[in-house]
């Protein structure tokens, strides 16, 4: 390639205290060119993004902007130079409406710099309307799943006119139709010329958006690949460094007595009549399209969220009401999808974090043993492979992907008879994933009963015994495995089903 | 090279800090140092002492309760009037506690079932309580109160071969069990979950209304408790009494490096704030310092204490981006 990269970095390296994030890391993006940054948890990807993004500065290295050294002092300055960055955790600001996020600071005026309203509210409907989603511009993005906000991160970054798009594992929380909307607007984008960096952990977006890819390791590149002369293996190994075994190794399980059983549940306005159950040794996916109400049946059955009407019923007996901590006592835990909000005390260390969920047999008679808090942690870091440095760091420095490893430590430690997980492999590379898999089959397979919301259809249909599939807030189907394919759930989401409801 | 932040919390810095203000006391200033002196200086501070102990586990948990010294006035004032009307002093104390917790009661019940903000709660129940004071006890002042508990109170009155007041000895022990309460016990890790991260304390079954309902009336509480320790010290219940000292509490508390916005801090660093805003006050009175200038130390003190870590570690970050970068 010989034409001038719109963006390069050369040789940036950047740690945080001990931890070297990146060491000597290139890349070259031209225009009209996606490029793909993979690598495991903890490699580095993130921290090279907000380096591009001016949010960091490297520690050495430098960056080239139509081959002329640029310092970025801050994000403004980057967002000046035409780079545009989707993180990957949301960053909205709650109280404001999702239009006077995607226009912050920069909102069309009228006479006398009035803010222009309606103009404001005209632009982010139509961003939607490209990305095909039906979001309220005015509504405030309080109480938005994280999908949401993900779309309303992907809306502020397209509305600039940006000459480089950086996308942090934008599509983690999406379904298929959305990710589909979403690469055919990326796709225009790069048409016209822009230059798109893509993350994700699921290889086969990478394969289906960009034509090269950069693999890092440990902070360090690896390698830097035309993608059509590379397979899903060869990338794997790039990044992991040996083969992977089975992504899905689904055990048959014995399935036992119903365990979990959600009767008539309704909250009005979001979801309506769902019941369903959930036997010992059974994974039972909930699939829809984002917004269709997973999420929240799932949150109002653990309590954390008060239903109008209708029952859970655990092991036989009904749970309180609006109790997560009922919930808990009889055994069931949940896993949420949002980590930074509901998952973790962002400012807490590790194992203190993992220690909130047993608090009280952590020690007699209220008090906390530090070697049983540290062992709890210590034990489960060690079984899901956590990349951490001391585990009285605060959780907040991990990557994203060690960051839903702790959630998922912190839960599994309460050995719940009933495991609801929302999304729980968001954000997680794919070593990782087959372990969480090879966990979750494991643990079904000792009588565990296992609910899993997921918009990763390849997740779904690998691992679930039975498929509920919801659309609009109501139960529209209810797939055996053997039934269970791509289609057949996608029909259902979209609610083009014949109408065959669940019982 | 490490910089400074890495080797020393800021809870720790005022605990030197008291140290070397406790020296400097010592060599400047002729009467310090004498156990009459030490004595009084720490009683000087009971009140404030009791009520910064709850005051942290709020804070922490990110909560603040602005009414305590209505609280304190408000007890003052019913412990006089019953007083006045003829009531035994045993009878008194528990009748004053529970008008405490009642309080404490109405403030946890606004903020959790209403769902105000504490900080708008507790400046409407603090003009309420001492409104209640006053038409409890009038601008009568009551005195008299029988002599062995005012002598429980007294400076003059101390642990057998200590210079350490009664009431002083209380605050030790109670604040030793809020340092286990807090430190070592799932209920304080809660705390902290709650204050850093409402959500998601939520989402991990921690009732955190209940823990934010208890924490308030624990709080109105020893602000009655407090109430009746004044009374005795100063021999005399009046409404006003204890007016605008909330305000030390909470400078005390967040001059101990315990954080305003919440999940942070420790029990111990608050207790040495409390301790170095009492010594200082002491200091600059045996030296004849105007009260104005009293009051304006102890704000400095306080914006050093909110800038100082923050600067330290701004400062941390670019030596450590300069030292990355030479190789
Ligand atoms: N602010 C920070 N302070 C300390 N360490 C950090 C900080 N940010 C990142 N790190 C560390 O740097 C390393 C790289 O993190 P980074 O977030 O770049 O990983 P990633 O490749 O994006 O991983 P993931 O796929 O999980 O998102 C990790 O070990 C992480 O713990
Ligand atoms: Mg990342």
């Amino acid at each position: 390639m010989t034409e001038v990269p719109v963006l390069a970095a050369h040789g940036l390296s950047k740690s945080f205290g001990a931890v070297r994030a990146l060491q000597d890391v290139s890349l070259t993006l031209h225009a009209g060119e996606a490029h793909a940054l993979a690598g495991e948890n903890g490699a580095g990807k993130s921290t090279l993004i907000k380096i591009l993004a001016g949010v960091h500065r490297p520690d050495t290295g430098q960056l080239l902007l139509d081959d002329a050294p640029v310092a970025f002092h801050g994000p403004a300055d980057a967002r000046d130079a035409g780079i545009a960055v989707i993180y990957q955790e949301p960053t909205l600001f709650p109280d404001l409406s999702i239009a006077e996020n995607i226009f912050m600071g920069r909102q069309p005026r009228r006479t006398l710099r009035r803010i222009d309203r309606s103009a404001v509210r005209d632009a982010t409907a139509a961003l939607m309307r490209r990305l095909g989603v039906d979001l309220d511009p005015g509504r405030p993005a309080r109480g938005l799943s994280i999908a949401d906000q993900q779309i309303v991160e992907i809306a502020k970054a397209l509305s600039f006119d940006a000459r480089v798009l950086i996308m942090d594992e934008p599509t983690a929380a999406l379904t298929g139709s959305e990710t589909a909307r979403l690469f055919a607007v990326v796709e225009a984008l790069r048409a016209e010329g822009a230059a798109v960096l893509f993350i994700s952990h699921r290889l086969a977006e990478v394969f289906r958006l960009c034509r090269r890819v950069t693999t890092l390791r440990d902070g360090r590149r690896v390698a830097t690949d035309e993608v059509e002369a590379l397979t899903e293996d060869d990338l794997v190994r790039r990044m992991v460094g040996r083969d992977l075994d089975e992504l899905y190794p689904k055990q048959e399980a014995e399935l036992g007595g119903t365990a979990l059983s959600v009767r008539r549940l309704t909250r009005e306005g979001v979801f309506h009549d769902v019941s369903f159950d959930v036997r010992r040794g059974e994974i039972v996916a909930l699939a829809g399209l984002v917004g269709a109400g997973r999420s929240e049946v799932v949150q109002a059955a653990f309590g954390v969220d008060t239903p109008d009407a209708g029952e859970v019923h655990v092991a036989g007996r009904p749970l309180r009401r609006g109790s997560p901590t009922a919930a808990m006592d009889a055994g069931v835990a949940l896993v949420p999808e949002d980590r930074r909000q509901r998952g973790l005390v962002m400012e807490m260390s590790i194992e203190r974090n993992i220690g909130l969920t047993g608090l009280g047999r952590l020690g007699s008679a209220g008090l906390v043993q530090r070697t049983l808090e540290r062992g709890r942690a210590a034990d489960w870091a060690a079984r899901l492979r956590l990349k951490y440095g001391r585990l009285t760091d605060d959780v907040g420095v991990l990557s994203g992907g060690n960051q839903q490893k702790v959630v998922l430590a912190k839960w599994l430690a309460t050995e719940p008879t009933v495991l609801i997980v929302d999304e729980p492999t968001r954000g997680i590379d794919v070593g990782t994933k087959a372990e969480v898999h090879r966990l979750l089959s494991e643990l079904a397979a000792g009588g565990l009963a296992v609910l899993m919301v997921s918009s990763d259809l390849p997740e779904v249909l690998g691992m679930a015994d039975r498929v509920l599939v919801m659309h609009e807030g109501r139960l529209v189907a209810e797939i055996p495995r053997a039934e269970a394919t791509e289609e057949s759930v996608m029909t259902a989401a979209t609610g083009r089903g014949t109408g065959e409801a669940a019982a | 090279m490490k910089s400074l932040g890495t080797y020393l919390r800021w809870d720790t810095a005022v605990g030197i800090l008291l140290i070397a203000v406790f020296l400097a006391g010592t060599s400047s200033t002729d009467g310090f140092a004498s156990s009459g002196n030490l004595s009084a200086a720490l009683n000087d501070t009971a009140e404030i002492a009791l009520i910064a102990l709850p005051m942290t586990l709020l804070v922490v948990a990110g909560q603040v309760d602005l009414s305590v010294a209505s609280m304190l006035g408000l007890s003052s004032a019913l412990a006089g009037s019953l007083w006045d009307a003829g009531y035994a002093f045993e009878l008194i104390v528990p009748l004053c506690l529970l008008a405490g917790a009642a309080g404490g009661l109405l403030n946890g019940w606004l903020v959790t079932r209403v769902g105000l903000p504490p900080l708008a709660v507790t400046i409407g129940t603090l003009t309420l309580y001492r409104g209640l004071a006053s038409v409890v006890l009038g601008d009568k002042a009551v005195a008299g109160f029988p002599d062995d508990y005012a002598r429980w109170a007294a400076a003059t009155e101390t642990v057998p071969g200590t210079f350490v007041p009664y009431p002083i000895a209380l605050f030790a022990v109670l604040a030793v069990l809020a340092a286990v309460l807090l430190h070592m016990t799932g209920f304080g890790r809660s705390l902290y979950a709650i204050g850093a991260q409402e959500e998601a304390a939520r989402f991990a079954g921690i009732r955190v209304r209940r823990v934010k309902l208890a924490l308030f009336v624990v709080s109105g509480l020893m602000a009655s408790f407090a109430g009746i320790v004044y009374t005795l010290r100063y021999g005399s219940a009046r409404a006003d009494n204890g007016l605008g000292l909330e305000l030390v509490v909470i400078a005390s508390v967040l001059l101990g490096g315990v954080d305003f916005n919440g999940g942070k801090g420790t029990l111990g660093g608050a207790v040495a704030g409390v301790l170095l805003i009492g010594l200082l006050n002491n200091l600059l009175t045996l030296n004849d310092v105007a009260n104005e200038i009293r009051v304006i130390v102890t704000g400095l003190l306080l914006i050093a204490s909110v800038l100082t870590p923050r600067a330290v570690s701004a400062v941390a970050e670019r030596r450590n981006r300069r030292l990355a970068a030479s190789p």
